[in-house]
């Protein structure tokens, strides 16, 4: 059992801390009442709250980082949240290591984005709402890093999946986004009621939902319990971060608009799932068979991801399926343990700006070729936009694994570690997760070529209102955040693994990181396996991809894997028919019983009532004489029936 | 003293009223057929005092008297304001309240 670090009270800047979630959230609030009022200013007030956030969380940071190490986990308590009987929950705030790094992260990453969209959005009517809502996004996702116990965790994480919803669904007349934003929503609340579960599990055993209280706790609670707490929260983070079974959803994300998916979808949201098993770690540090769950749905979401990205010809949903495998990467690493919780994190920041760069440029792409997705029409586009190239390619390098790049340290420190897995389990995550390396460098080779390279295939093409196609390079607002998501792409991986330097400074939330040791392959060997099958990749794609021409028309004659691939693996397929059919036909039934038998119980017995009294009605003559007669009846019989009853 | 003669009068004064009530529609006749019933209880009632010699029969009827009277208050009351309304008496016209 790892040592848990003691809270200190906060002081200084750090008592500020509330309003890092506070300022978006009073900008998006502003945002939805001010109505057609803030369409002028109104992106302006989006951008510098979530800046003005930024800095602050940088003011903390510093002030944390002067710190020894000990004293760096902090608490404020704003307000009592709930107070029944026997359950207190604080609305509280936790500053460590762990949150300031979300922090940063999310204010950061969000700042750009903030900024590139307002190029992006420029033509958009719905700009002002479109800012309230990622405002409300990074709101509620700070509220979901920076609480303090279970139920603050569960407020941002609905929080979240709110605002993805919103955004996703942002072009509200494609029935497409309406339909995806659906499915995301749906989905995510299949990992909701696991999280749910799982907080209802260490209330009714620890009687607290206290961060603190349930790590110090969590060893009093019987094995079998802790496995289920763990399982239910890896479900919850399957929803969120879109891991398998859940990871149909996050490609259709891509129905919103391209920052949205560089923000949410790819760089912070989708993380969620990590952040919350590496913030749970003492709970995962106790069981065995709980840690291994996480690291095999991690090793199958990335092989999943990887081989479906080859497939596609949507830039975005290629993106979106590599966020995928990515994040099965980070998976395997929390699942692996306390040799995996930093390098987790530490592929997450990482990722987090690679990816964030990858879709922005993405983005930029599209702009220039008038909303098409579809990398068939593009081709030669280097030359037009040289800086949205030159960024992009750096994200690529970067993803891949480019020596010395940020991929190289992340990606292969998870790899390296995979293999320390004992027995059998070093050979399948170490060797799964090499393959797929090499399958991540192949799809991004034949994306990079399919866009950049090539013959000019949108030359002879019309747009979609019968024009002709004229990429250009983006805007300043939209290429400088680009660039500078450029630079951490390149450095983050270095800056971060370069003396172990994440690794120290989350030691007092994640445990000291444990040194991998022995394993199936010696240390030596593993990056320049992963680099060789990473070259092998390129290498195929350059065969396949770019010696001969790309044809416009996606070619339907194509071998078994490319087929499953491009539907997903079936993974639609198996949802509908194991989960959606049966669901329809349960309701359906239902509907049936509830029409014929609930109901036709309720109106026949009013129908019986009503048709009798009908009838018997007739009986009010209104002539006085019948009624006397039926008086002078009745109590003859019941003078008769006396006199048979009294002397027989 | 045997009961039978009193008894015999007073169900078919009883009778005579009943069937008065089912087969007039005079409201004014019916009244007094009404009356009749009453009247044939009464003369049971105190026939059946003097036979058993105590008193609570005659008291009964006194009641009976008493009822009587103030039902013919109110009977005949109404039946002036039916007669004043629609200038008849007859109990057949007076069928508004029905089904």
């Amino acid at each position: 059992m790892t040592e848990l670090p003691t809270v200190e009270v906060a002081s200084g800047i750090t008592s500020l801390a509330w309003l890092l979630f506070v300022l978006p959230a009073a900008g998006s609030l502003i945002l939805f009442v001010a109505g057609r009022r803030a369409n002028t200013w109104g992106h302006w007030l989006g951008v510098l709250t979530v800046v003005a956030s930024f800095a602050l969380g940088l003011a903390i940071f510093f002030q944390t980082i002067g710190m020894s190490a000990d004293q760096r986990t902090t608490e404020v308590h704003l307000f009592d949240w709930i107070a029944v009987a026997g359950l207190k929950v604080d609305f509280g705030l936790r500053l460590d290591p762990l949150s300031l790094t979300f922090v940063l992260l999310i204010t950061g990453v969000g700042s750009l984005i903030h900024i590139y969209s307002v190029g992006y959005m420029s033509h958009d009517p719905g700009r002002r709402r479109f800012f309230a809502q990622l405002n409300l996004f990074v709101a509620a996702m700070l509220i979901l890093v920076l609480g303090n116990n279970f139920v603050m965790l569960y407020l941002g994480w609905e929080g979240v999946g709110l605002a993805s919803y919103l955004l996703i669904g942002f072009y509200q007349d494609r029935p497409s986004a309406a339909t995806a934003a659906k499915k995301a929503f749906l989905m995510n609340r299949v990992g909701d009621v696991g999280l749910a579960l799982a907080i209802f599990l260490l209330w009714t055993n620890l009687g607290t939902v206290q961060y603190t209280d349930v790590f110090e706790r969590i060893g009093q609670v019987s094995p079998g319990t802790v496995v289920a707490i763990t399982v239910l929260l890896l479900l919850g983070a399957c929803g969120k971060s879109g891991q398998f079974p859940l990871q149909a959803w996050l490609p259709d994300a891509m129905e919103g608009p391209t920052p949205v998916s560089a923000l949410i979808h790819a760089a912070t949201m989708v993380t969620a799932g990590v952040y919350l098993i590496a913030r749970t770690n003492p709970i995962y540090n106790l069981t065995e068979s709980g840690r291994l769950v996480v690291a095999l749905i991690g090793t199958i979401t990335l092989l999943i991801g990887a081989i479906i990205g080859c497939a596609y010809d949507d830039i975005k949903k290629v993106l979106a399926y590599s966020t995928v495998s990515q994040i099965g990467y980070m998976i395997l690493a929390v699942g692996l343990g306390p040799i995996g919780y930093a390098l987790g994190i530490a592929h997450l920041l990482a990722h987090g700006f690679f990816k964030a760069g990858l879709f922005l440029g993405a983005g930029s792409v599209m702009h220039a070729m008038d909303d098409n997705v579809d990398m068939r029409r593009y081709g030669g586009l280097w030359r037009k936009m040289p800086i949205t190239f030159v960024t992009f390619g750096l994200g690529y390098l970067a993803l891949i694994g480019f020596p010395f790049l940020s991929g190289y340290f992340t990606k292969d420190a998870i790899i390296e570690a995979a293999f320390t897995a004992p027995g059998w389990q070093g050979w399948v995550f170490g060797l799964t997760a090499s393959v797929a390396a090499g399958l991540t460098a192949f799809y991004m080779t034949r994306l990079m070529i399919m866009t950049f390279f090539g013959e000019k295939r949108w030359e002879e093409l019309e747009t979609s209102d019968g024009g002709h196609y004229h990429p250009h390079e983006s805007p300043l607002s939209m290429t400088v955040p680009m660039i500078i998501l450029a630079f951490g792409s390149v450095l983050a991986g270095f800056l971060l693994t370069n003396g172990k330097a994440l690794a120290t400074w989350l030691a007092p939330s994640l445990g000291e990181l444990r040194e991998a040791e022995g394993g199936a392959l010696p240390h030596s060997v593993t990056p320049w396996l992963v680099l060789a099958l990473s070259a092998l990749g390129v290498l195929v794609a350059y065969l396949v991809v770019g010696r001969r021409p790309t044809p416009v028309e996606r070619p339907e004659r194509v071998s078994l894997p490319v087929r499953a691939a491009r539907r997903d693996l079936y993974a639609n397929a198996i949802n509908e028919a194991v989960i959606a059919r049966p669901g329809t036909w349960l309701s359906r039934f239902l509907v049936f019983v509830d029409n014929r038998g609930v109901d036709g119980v309720v109106n026949g017995t009013a129908a019986l009532f009503g048709g009798s009294s009908g009838r018997l009605r007739r009986l009010q003559t209104g002539f006085v004489r019948s009624y006397a007669l039926s008086m002078l009846g009745g109590t003859v019989l019941v003078a008769a029936a006396l006199l048979v009853v009294r002397f027989s | 003293m045997t009961p039978t003669y009193y008894l015999l009068l007073s169900a078919l004064l009883f009778s005579i009223g009943a069937v008065g009530v089912l087969v007039r529609r005079n409201a004014i006749v019916v009244f007094m057929c009404i009356e009749l019933m009453l009247n044939s209880v009464n003369l049971t009632l105190v026939t059946f005092a003097r036979i058993n010699g105590a008193l609570d029969g005659q008291v009964i009827a006194f009641f009976v008297m008493v009822v009587a009277a103030a039902e013919v208050v109110v009977g005949l009351a109404i039946i002036m304001s039916i007669f004043r309304t629609r200038r008849t008496a007859s109990v057949d016209d007076a069928n508004l309240l029905k089904y």
